[in-house]
């Protein structure tokens, strides 16, 4: 799709990431000390340290990814909101207090408070850097999609203008001004959702036939088997030439007419009953091997009017024979959907001859009953199968995404940042309360975005700011205004524990240098520097990812290698420094080992059959936090003090 | 270090935690249960969804009051 930057969004962006900027120099001479630098002096007030909660947690994946997901494949998005609400039932149950009692300024030091050891501060530092930057790609991914539209420019000078500001944000005043943009960012974040929320459920349905461009797809036929073998160059794989019936794997095959009235012209087949079918007119974005795009077998175009995919994600039948529902209830919004008919689209990619590839996007008719329940999308798939394994891979999800958010590093140094444990308490309580919220609406806005018509085929992280386009301009401007101060603040807050990390964890406990209260902070924006290149470099590397995908593995990383040892500290006296150092470091390296062995690494990272991949199913958790949990106790076991006796 | 705050919390914790396997194995191993509609045209996937969201809510809330100050042997220098 071609986007062309809007005056109103360029101006919107800057005053945005203006503000952030000048708030954080603002804040910024105010933060001398090491203990201003990385707690904010512990004087956050719990209200705004609760909203920052949400603003370090509602990152570009919550909103961008889940959207998305849930606008091209329905309720499993919605998954990914349960489960990341759900992680801070263990956050504030369980976690919260002690670490606010036993910490100062990283979460090693509350692993460590019983036993001053170096070893421990070196393992949690690795493990805080290497979830941080783990989730940190995902950021910068989502920043570089959405400054294509909104400013116009390519992937990574998005990717480079966050990493720009990013570090002059933490670089100037560390978790004070982390802290405050977080609060602006999160507040702003949930009011505009809602907003759009009820704009979306006041608008309601309609009957369309394409997307907002006001380009109408085709249909031809209904045609019978014969008839369509008569027209196609090729017989689809199933069909015979002197078939009857059409038979039910044929749904959405691709075919090509002999008469065609372009290049690369497919059509894709939808089955009306058995003995009829209908063509659908699909789209094509062609590479040619000179690197040339073609779309729709025109050369892509470069403004406005020229040629490009068209938009999409429409209803084609409502319930009854209205074709207009006019305003909805929060409820009633889901059940006139569940009795409509929508237009969804997947993709094929053909290689031809010549060495061009074409990639076929077509449509898919769907119920809406389907789309409101879970096990569409590729990572769920698996829970409509009969095979144990691919039920794992989810149940493996779901228990990563519920031990993942108490064991992230940028969320934890939050709980320094406040003064005490009952604030620690309130502000996630308050944390809670606007992050649900948040969740909650990000169904109707995924499922508005679905039927909206104005969806990017071929990006989805695309969907939430496309849904407001499509309300008016300056809507746009502002939900991606604040997508993108999400990514600022989320890339801040782990940065920040980066730094930490590096500066507490690995230089002045696990070295022994011996460094000045501001040496500490001169250090840390070093660090935070580094970390922040680096975050741009992957940024780029993984530019195709879908960013909630990412996400998950930040969080199956962190609940391996921080959840057994934080849980067991705090629960059982006989764990060992030992046992904590190996809990961390077989947590760590075993998920880390998993996930790059997976076949949803091997797919969609080097390329491979997915088949080839060397454990059963891609998601680690429900091996690798068990996992943890075991090492740390037999390890506990063998280096008990007193363990001669026994 | 067991304070009745912390026991609180884990009693809390282990509500939750069963109401949320429960959602999770549902749609594990019966996932066409998701589908009924116990509203009209809402079905038990949104409607457990949802749910789950403001039960989080509604136990944070519920822990905020069941905790006393005593519970926090060491909070900071209000008694």
């Amino acid at each position: 799709m071609i986007y062309e930057p809007s005056t109103t969004a360029v101006v919107m962006f800057l005053v945005f990431v203006g503000g952030t900027i000048g708030l954080s120099f603002w804040l910024g001479s105010r933060a001398k000390s090491s203990q201003g630098y990385f707690a904010a002096h512990g004087q956050i007030p719990w209200f705004v340290n609760g909203i920052a909660f949400a603003g370090d947690y509602l990152s570009a994946a919550s909103f961008l990814g889940i959207c998305g997901m849930v606008a091209f494949y329905g309720y499993d998005g919605f998954l990914y909101s349960i489960g990341y609400l759900a992680g801070w039932i263990v956050a504030l149950f369980v976690v919260a207090e002690p670490m606010k009692r036993l910490g100062k300024f990283t979460f090693a030091d509350a692993l460590n408070a019983k036993f001053q050891s170096r070893g421990i501060h070196l393992a949690a530092g690795i493990s805080t850097l290497a979830v941080s930057v783990f989730y940190l790609i995902p950021q910068m991914v989502g920043a570089g999609a959405l400054i294509q539209p909104l400013l116009g420019f390519p992937h990574w000078v998005g990717v480079v203008l966050v990493g720009a500001a990013v570090i002059m944000i933490v670089v100037t005043a560390g978790m004070v001004s982390t802290t405050w943009v977080q609060f602006l960012k999160g507040s702003l974040l949930v009011v505009f959702s809602f907003v759009l929320t009820m704009m979306i459920i006041n608008r309601g349905f309609e009957e369309q036939s394409g997307g907002i461009d006001g380009h109408d797809f085709v249909e031809k036929g209904p045609f019978t088997p014969t008839q369509i073998a008569e027209q196609v160059t090729q017989l689809p794989e199933g069909l015979a030439a002197d078939a009857a019936t059409f038979p039910a794997s044929l749904q959405n095959s691709l075919v090509q007419l002999k008469e065609k009235s372009r290049d690369h012209e497919y059509w894709s087949i939808d089955i009306v009953n058995e003995s009829q079918a209908i063509l659908r007119e699909t789209q094509t974005l062609t590479k040619t091997a000179d690197g040339q795009k073609l779309v729709n077998g025109e050369p892509l175009g470069t403004k406005k009017g020229e040629p490009e995919l068209h938009p999409i994600g429409y209803i084609s039948e409502l319930a009854g024979d209205q074709t207009k529902t006019g305003s909805l209830g929060p409820l009633s919004f889901f059940k006139e959907l569940n009795d409509s008919k929508i237009i969804l689209w997947g993709n094929e990619t053909v290689s031809h001859d010549d060495g061009s590839k074409t990639t076929v996007y077509y449509q898919k008719p769907t119920t809406g009953s389907s789309v409101l329940r879970p096990g569409t999308h590729p990572t769920f798939k698996g829970i409509r199968s009969d095979n144990f394994i691919d039920k794992l891979n989810f149940l493996s999800l779901m228990l990563a995404l519920f031990c993942g958010t108490a064991s992230l590093p940028h969320i934890l140094i939050r709980y320094y940042t406040v003064k005490d444990e009952v604030s620690a308490r309130k502000s996630t309580i308050v944390g809670i309360g606007a992050i649900g919220f948040f969740y909650v609406l990000t169904l109707y806005l995924g499922l508005g975005a679905m039927v909206s018509g104005a969806l990017d085929v071929t990006d989805t992280n695309m969907a939430a700011p496309l849904l407001a386009k499509s309300m008016n301009e300056s809507l746009f401007a502002i939900i991606s205004a604040i997508a993108f101060t999400t990514v600022l603040g989320t890339v801040s807050g782990l940065i920040l524990a980066s730094a930490g990390a590096v500066t507490h964890d690995l230089l002045i406990n696990f070295f022994n240098v011996q460094l000045q209260d501001h040496e500490q902070v001169r250090v840390a924006k070093i660090a935070s520097v580094v970390v922040g290149a680096i975050a741009i470099v992957l940024g780029i590397v993984f530019q195709n990812m879908n960013v909630s995908y990412l996400v998950g593995w930040a969080f199956s990383v962190a609940a391996s290698a921080n959840l057994p040892a934080l849980v067991m500290l705090l629960f059982w006296k006989g764990t060992t420094r030992q046992g904590i150092i190996a809990a961390v470091v077989v947590g760590m390296t075993s998920s880390l080992g998993w996930i790059l062995l997976s076949g949803d690494t091997y797919s969609k990272v080097y390329g491979l059959a997915a088949d080839q991949a060397m454990v059963p199913f891609s998601q680690p958790g429900i091996v690798t936090i068990p996992l943890g949990f075991l090492t740390l106790i037999l390890v506990s076991l063998m280096t008990q003090p007193k363990s001669e006796t026994v | 270090m067991q304070t009745r705050n912390a026991r609180v919390g884990l009693l809390l914790f282990v509500i939750y935690l069963a109401f949320y396997s429960g959602f999770v194995l549902i749609n594990t191993f019966a996932p066409e249960q998701m589908e009924v509609q116990p509203i009209d045209g809402v079905n038990l996937a949104i409607l457990y969804g949802f749910g789950l969201i403001i039960a989080a809510f509604v136990l944070a809330m519920l822990y905020g009051f069941l905790c006393t100050t005593d519970g926090d042997k060491r909070s900071g220098g209000d008694q």
